[in-house]
């Protein structure tokens, strides 16, 4: 076998594999898309026919029309699903900072030989099954769940409260589930941050606060960064979470897919929905994935 | 030694009792002997003896057990070849393309890669059940694979080698001799991953599976769909610990390793 062969077999085998397991599908999706419903099997009229040939194709063009997308748009419950999946992952993002950054610093900070044992901590959950950990939360959250027992044992509230089957749970389940993902990257710059930057600022007048906001955090950015898109982008698409901790006010875009694909079985939309979806998407995964390039840059120099 | 003061204490303990608690709470309660899972009925371990009388959750874990094994040997091998094409191959048409297809599984909804899959599936007409599983399930964590042996893969010393190209190795003798032992680590680690996204994996599988191909997780869901059940917390109690042990003895194994080459080298 000589190297062109070989170089060939290389680049060509993984390459051929998401081509037709990757790439294919999405052409599949969109084509699905332009389609109409129908009562059938599958429940979709294709509007493109490659067999008809030309004639196929033309006819594809003229009958063109992108009615799915406006039935997206007429109907308000898929506008308010993406609305509120968006302001969903956004607030569980601010709150999963909130909670990931202190923990992040506090690890940094931590004794040297205490940090290796630390960060397999916080990467075991993440290896443990998602499902799982989703479904942990039902016994703590319910209405007689072990949380309102324990508010209800310390006296805090004398009703229980009803936090399971609302966004709240939601909320909870997506900072829980997402954490190490926040915790992770900011954890990696704080780690490597140089103290004698800390010093030099409290030497020249500042104090332990300003120290804090004017050097540490700048410093810390591009894992504040990284951290927030690695869990806002996943929650976008967010399935398990809002299905099993979720009530009936909460609207989640990859909830409402899989509503019109499995119980609505109306294919087009429910492509017409993944498409959109992932234009949503693609924004911040371009600007995540620009600023990790940069970084890359940053730290190549 | 640096102080480590008592605010950075308190975020460690509350940050790890909220990681910890609810998978500890669960352990705890797949010993109870209620029904209710809330109430402590004493301990026991009759959820687990149920659960070994339960044929359907035995079969669906054995069905999730093979696609994770063989979709784990795939992917590892594709991730592997796609890390070093990322990696090694230089410039060739399209790269962006391909980089562009290793990442974005990294980063898309599971909705979307298990519907778009789906109508793949159909418009190939496969029937759907654990080879449709296995092919998809192999497609997202193959990415997984590239992205943890190509960070190792750049630390690589090329020279070693080279070396082993001089001494008159073919480069296919040259590759298994020298760079995979030296890559294992990574390809193991990847190939760990592979299995447990596979283990974990339950809206992607639910679309592309069908009848006589139940995973567990999928079974799971619809048991904790019409109502919690006891039974559910033992069968996750014990794969919360074959995991964790999992996890656990690699990362002990690989510290060895490190370990005795570093050793060896000083």
């Amino acid at each position: 076998m000589d190297g062109k062969w070989r170089r060939f077999l290389l680049i060509g085998t993984p390459y051929l594999w998401l081509l037709l397991f990757f790439l294919a599908p999405f052409v599949i999706v969109l084509k699905i898309a332009l389609s109409d419903a129908a009562i059938s099997i599958p429940p979709y009229t294709p509007q493109f026919d490659l067999s008809a040939g030309w004639p196929g194709i033309v006819n594809f063009f003229s009958n063109l029309d992108f009615e799915n997308f406006k039935w997206l748009i007429d109907d308000s419950l898929y506008i308010n699903s993406y609305i509120s999946s968006l302001s969903i992952a956004f607030f569980s993002t601010l709150l999963a900072l909130l909670v990931g950054f202190p923990f992040a610093y506090a690890m940094a900070k931590a004794p040297d030989n205490w940090r290796p044992l630390l960060l397999m901590l916080v990467i075991l959950p993440f290896w443990t099954s998602f499902l799982i950990r989703v479904y942990s939360w039902i016994g703590i959250l319910k209405t007689e769940g072990l949380l309102n027992q324990f508010l209800m044992w310390l006296g805090v509230i004398n009703d229980p409260m009803i936090i399971l089957n609302t966004n709240t749970a939601v909320y909870i389940g997506i900072v829980y589930s997402y954490l190490p993902f926040m915790i992770l990257p900011i954890y990696s710059t704080l780690e490597k941050m140089d103290e004698s930057l800390l010093e030099a600022a409290i030497d020249l007048g500042c104090n332990r606060f300003s120290a804090f906001w004017l050097v540490t955090v700048p410093l810390a950015l591009p894992g504040i960064i990284a951290g927030c898109f690695l869990v806002f982008i996943p929650a976008v698409g967010e399935f398990v979470i809002p299905d099993l901790l979720g009530g009936t006010e909460t609207l989640m875009i990859g909830k409402t897919l899989w509503n019109e694909f499995f119980s609505n079985r109306d294919w087009p939309v429910a492509s017409a929905v993944a498409i959109v979806l992932l234009l949503l998407l693609v924004i911040p995964i371009l600007v995540f994935q620009r600023l990790l390039e940069r970084q890359q840059e940053a730290e190549a120099r | 030694m640096r102080r480590f003061s008592w605010f950075n204490a308190t975020s460690l303990t509350f940050g790890f009792a909220f990681l910890y608690l609810p998978i500890l709470l669960l352990i705890i309660y797949s010993f109870n002997a209620s029904k209710l899972v809330t109430v402590w009925g004493g301990f026991s371990v009759k959820w687990y003896a149920e659960l070994m009388r339960n044929d359907a959750m035995l079969d669906a874990a054995w069905v999730t057990l093979r696609v994770a094994f063989f979709s784990a040997g795939l992917a590892a091998v594709l991730g592997t070849m796609a890390a070093l094409v990322l990696v090694r191959a230089g410039r060739f048409r399209s790269r962006t393309l391909f980089s562009g297809m290793v990442y974005a599984p990294l980063v898309m909804p599971e909705v979307i890669t298990g519907l778009s899959l789906l109508l793949l599936f159909i418009s190939l007409n496969l029937d759907r059940g654990m080879l449709t599983v296995t092919l998809a399930h192999t497609t997202f964590s193959m990415c997984y694979v590239a992205v943890v042996v190509s960070s190792r893969l750049v630390s690589f010393d090329r020279s070693l080698e080279e070396a082993a190209l001089d001494l008159g190795a073919s480069p296919l003798d040259a590759f298994f001799s020298v760079t995979l032992p030296i890559i294992a680590p990574a390809v193991i680690a990847g190939w760990l991953l592979a299995f447990t996204l596979s283990l974990d994996d339950l809206v992607i599988a639910s679309f592309n599976t069908g009848p006589g191909a139940t995973t567990l997780p999928i079974k799971i869901y619809s048991a904790v769909r019409l109502g919690v059940s006891p039974e559910i917390n033992a069968l996750s109690t014990i794969l919360i610990c074959v995991v964790s042990l999992g996890v656990i003895l690699a990362s002990l194994a690989d510290k060895r390793l490190a370990k005795t080459r570093n050793e060896r080298a000083g």
